[in-house]
């Protein structure tokens, strides 16, 4: 029987995580060179693309080590990024051990740190890896001491590589089999094993990525979802390879996945716990909780036709994503649409990507907002996600934001700007620390709402790339918030509407207004387009009409390249949504919520 | 709406003595394959004989067809007589360049049949000729012009550009009152656009030339079209004004109102049945078709009824007699819109047709957008 072991990598986003798992399943020959293709674990375009795992997603190696023994080593691979950290935590739960992958020229960074410490409260066992030793830029020496100083991790521990050249990789392989405990549990218990992951595959129906804890599970069994306590009877058990792989059982210790007619991906829930109907285990396993949005958003179809259209592709597109909400909603001027509830701004940046790509579906999105809490006069208190839904603002006697700590990693140089930048978010409450010399901590409780627009970019942009960022929900604080309404040509817009702090509002609203003149394309009249609170216009813009849009000469009988401009003009038109007599572009409602750009 | 139903003819003929840095018209500057081009083109009015009925216009353009000589102009006017029929009053109109016209090639001309001569006049200000490059100076046009009235052409149409970079307002109206002088049946007044792959094109890229700004075409727009209508002028396309309407260009509403039209010579377009063709945009690849007893044609396409509407609509809103309103479906979308750009001053509607107005010309590029 090959020993097991169960690890996962984790690293700051672009410190080489997806090429380290591409060289360790080639090194162990899961997959011919010739039919190899990088990233492997990625499987989505859009992964490929940003460069940046959405899904968690395992793969089981095996790994014959330099005293002989035989291994199945279970690399777990997690999603990168703050929107998805539930997800992460319970791929971490499911692991014995992590490599904690560092970037040789880049040094510690606020994910890196972030990681660990989730890594640590899952008790693991961490192997530091120092990657892109290749690189001129590498200062290894810097980062052993950021490993000692910073991490509080014996750096002697510490394994030199270079995924992209394939330096290394052995020495990962052989610390992971050394120093990372195999699992604990006992086949004889009844069986306990933990969600990390669900995939939809047409033809099967839900694959359930799931790490077994204690017990044994097997074609023909019936088994119980502890959260909803649904039962299902397993069709199939297996691990992964390059692709599913079955097998007779899957037992204590193991990493694979069960198929058992369960038909989406929301019928099972990440972190919840699978046991025997039969013989059930008398507790769940810990750490599961329900995971809830924090970014609202709705998204309409660009014309009324595509609504069912949309519906059909937002109930597919449910099937692979648990973590999406979504509700019937209506605006008067985008017409029937969906009020969508996303983990994070990434997250929902990559269900419009693909929805619009995988989907062929032409989306309008309202700008995005948090949920907001209200007390009312009357003792009433009220959630609202949706600006529509912001009460009358007699009636309000609290106002309540979600908040939550930055922790933002920078070389000493940028603490200026980056300072700057948090006040201007209305940051408050900031505390350093020093990590390593040159390098500095900085933390904020900062509004959730003033992240979720375009922080990471402009913190990017003002720290020329240096910055890093990673945050965790806070609690509720009370504040002076206001709706802000824009009207394009004297219409409200209310999908353009947004909740906003009081101080903000004017600079917003006039954002909101040069970014509409920007993106709405000109008339036959003046569109003069206003921010409102209330009554009251704190911002407006103008967008001239034509003068003058004609030309000279239809050129002799050549009429078909006129037409041509002109079909190619109306195409565009109506991909417009119409507001009253004024056509606004999709592009108008996503630049108002990437305000701030400047 | 037009009088002139029977078909179009028109002749491309390709040769320039030098090219004009702003025209995008295909033309090479060489007279050596004019000779092959001649028996290229009379193949091909063999290859179409029988395919077009009647003509009740002819255009001989270019290019610069006053380059051929009097015998091979007459050459082809012969050949056209032996093979296509042409109702009586036939508008025949040639493109003069003014440096050509002598007064033995005005009398040719007007022996040889032609009674209408649209004489590429562009500007009587010698910076202006020299900036678009033109062989021929304002004095030049004058005279071609009293010799054209003196070999008896009683329709002349003259064309100018305008929009020139430094060019004044004031200026502008000086050629226009030159051109008034003569008493022209027939002003087209171009504003000048770049077209792709022609120098200017280059040198606008490389801001060697600045296009005029929006507000100065307006109101170069504007003026020229209020000055020639007080002038007596009727202003009954974007650019074409006449002086009473039987000299609107009866070849030129063949393109406006899908009336067929049968283009001959490399790059000409026709129109027939929905659909519309158009040749080799190459003198070597014209001829070399038609010497293999083929026809020229580079590409072809069948019009939807939805893409003749759109044509019709949007030809239609560039001409003083608008489009018949049964070309929109008023009931659903465009009910609204219309009566908005009723109010705005850009349409009005006569009997049955949704005619654009002065304003409206300004904006004709868009108004077809507005209409389903």
């Amino acid at each position: 029987m090959p020993q097991i072991r169960n690890f996962s990598i984790i690293a700051h986003i672009d410190h080489g995580k997806s090429t380290l798992a591409d060289r360790m399943i080639q090194l162990t020959g899961l997959v011919e060179s010739r039919n190899f293709r990088d990233q492997i674990l990625d499987n989505m375009d859009i992964e490929r693309e940003r460069g940046i795992t959405i899904k968690s997603q395992a793969v089981n190696l095996p790994y014959v080590n330099s005293k002989g023994e035989e291994f199945e080593l279970n690399l777990i691979d997690t999603p990168g990024h703050v929107d998805f950290s539930y997800e992460v935590s319970r791929a971490l739960a499911s692991c014995e051990g992590v490599l904690l992958l560092i970037d040789a020229s880049q040094g510690v960074e606020a994910q890196t740190v972030a990681n660990l410490f989730a890594a640590m409260e899952h008790d693991l066992t961490i192997i530091p890896v120092i990657n892109k030793i290749d690189l001129p830029s590498a200062d290894i020496d810097q980062v052993r001491e950021q490993i000692e100083v910073d991490l509080a991790l014996d750096s002697d521990m510490a394994i030199l590589c270079s995924a992209k050249e394939g330096t290394g990789i052995e020495e990962v392989l052989e610390a992971i089999t050394a120093y990372i405990p195999p699992p604990e549990g006992n086949v004889d218990q009844p069986l306990s094993a933990l969600i990390f992951d669900a995939h939809y595959d047409p033809f099967r129906g839900t694959i359930v990525s799931l790490r077994v804890f204690a017990g044994r599970v097997r074609p023909g069994d019936t088994i119980r979802l502890m959260s909803t306590g649904a039962t299902h009877k397993v069709e199939e058990t297996g691990i992964f390879r390059l692709g599913r792989e079955p097998r007779d059982a899957l037992s204590a210790g193991e990493v694979g996945y069960i198929i058992a007619g369960i038909k989406t991906v929301s019928d099972t829930k990440i972190g919840d716990t699978i046991t025997q109907d039969a013989d059930p285990s008398p507790s769940p396993l810990p750490g599961f909780r329900e995971v809830k949005p924090v970014v609202f958003s709705s998204v309409y179809p660009v014309t009324s036709e595509d609504y069912q259209g949309l519906t059909e592709a937002l109930e597919k597109y449910k099937l692979n994503d648990a973590a999406l909400v979504f509700q019937k909603d209506s605006s008067a001027a985008l017409g029937l649409g969906f009020r969508c509830g996303f983990l994070g701004l990434l997250h929902l940046e990559i269900v419009q990507e693909r929805l619009e790509r995988e989907f062929g579906q032409s989306l309008i999105m309202t700008v995005p907002t948090v949920e907001y809490h209200f007390t009312l006069t009357n003792g009433e208190t009220l959630s609202v996600d949706n600006p529509l839904y912001y009460p009358d603002p007699a009636t309000i006697e609290k106002a309540m934001e979600p908040f939550i700590k930055t922790s933002i990693f920078i070389p000493e140089r940028y603490v200026g700007v980056v300072m700057d930048l948090c006040l201007e978010r209305r940051g408050v409450n900031s505390r350093f620390s020093y990590p390593t010399p040159g390098r500095i901590e900085i933390q904020f409780d900062m509004p959730l709402a003033e992240v979720i627009y375009d922080f990471y970019d402009r913190l990017k942009t003002v720290t020329q790339g240096y910055g890093s960022f990673d945050y965790d929900l806070l609690d509720y604080r009370k504040n002076d918030l206001v709706k802000l309404d824009i009207l394009v040509n004297g219409e409200r817009v209310d999908a353009l509407s947004q909740i906003v702090h009081r101080d903000r509002a004017r600079s917003r609203a006039l954002n909101a207004c040069e970014r509409l003149k920007e993106e709405i394309p000109r008339h036959l009249f003046k569109i003069p387009i206003q921010g409102a609170i209330g009554g009251t216009i704190v911002a407006r813009s103008t967008i001239s009409p034509f003068r003058k849009d004609v030309t000279a000469k239809c050129y002799g009988g050549d009429i078909t390249r006129k037409r041509k401009l002109l079909e190619k003009q109306k195409k565009g038109k109506k991909r417009m949504k119409m507001i009253g007599s004024v056509a606004i572009p999709q592009s108008a409602f996503v630049a108002v919520f990437k305000a701030d750009n400047k | 709406m037009n009088p002139y139903q029977k078909n179009g003819l028109y002749i491309h003929v390709p040769f320039c003595r030098t090219k004009c840095p702003y025209c995008g018209f295909y033309s090479i500057a060489s007279t050596s394959l004019i000779s092959r081009w001649l028996e290229a083109l009379k193949k091909e009015v063999v290859y179409y004989k029988d395919r077009f009925e009647y003509f009740d216009s002819l255009y001989l353009g270019g290019g610069t067809p006053t380059l051929l000589s009097t015998r091979d102009l007459e050459k082809i006017m012969q050949h056209l007589f032996a093979h296509f029929d042409f109702v009586p009053n036939t508008e025949f109109t040639i493109e003069a360049n003014p440096g050509d016209l002598t007064s033995d090639k005005a009398d040719g001309l007007k022996a040889m049949g032609f009674n209408r001569v649209n004489l590429g006049v562009q500007s009587f200000n010698p910076q202006e000729l020299l900036f678009l490059g033109r062989s021929h100076t304002g004095e030049e046009a004058e005279s071609a012009l009293k010799t054209l009235r003196a070999s008896g052409f009683e329709n002349v149409g003259i064309d100018l550009i305008y929009g020139l970079d430094g060019q004044s307002l004031k200026g502008w109206i000086n050629t226009l009152n030159r051109t008034l002088t003569f008493q022209p049946e027939h002003i087209s007044c171009y504003q000048l656009t770049f077209e792709k792959q022609t120098p200017f094109w280059n040198m606008r890229k490389k801001g060697m030339i600045t296009p005029i700004g929006e507000k100065e075409e307006r109101s170069f727009f504007l003026t020229t079209s209020r000055f020639l209508e007080e002038k007596g002028y009727i202003h009954y396309e974007i650019s074409n004004f006449a002086r009473e309407k039987i000299y609107y260009s009866h070849h030129n509403y063949k393109y406006w109102y899908h009336v067929p039209y049968l283009g001959l010579g490399p790059s000409a377009h026709s129109f027939q049945n929905k659909t519309r063709w158009w040749n080799f945009r190459s003198i070597r690849r014209y001829c070399e078709a038609l010497e293999e007893h083929k026809a020229p044609v580079e590409g072809h396409e069948d019009l939807t009824n939805n893409q003749m509407r759109l044509e019709s609509i949007a030809l239609g809103l560039r001409t003083r007699d608008g489009f018949a309103i049964k070309e929109t479906d008023l009931e659903s979308q465009s009910g609204d819109i219309l009566s908005r750009l009723q109010i705005s001053g850009f349409l009005t509607i006569k009997k049955d047709r949704i005619v654009p107005t002065r304003k409206g010309f300004l904006v004709a590029d868009h108004l077809p957008l507005c209409f389903q």
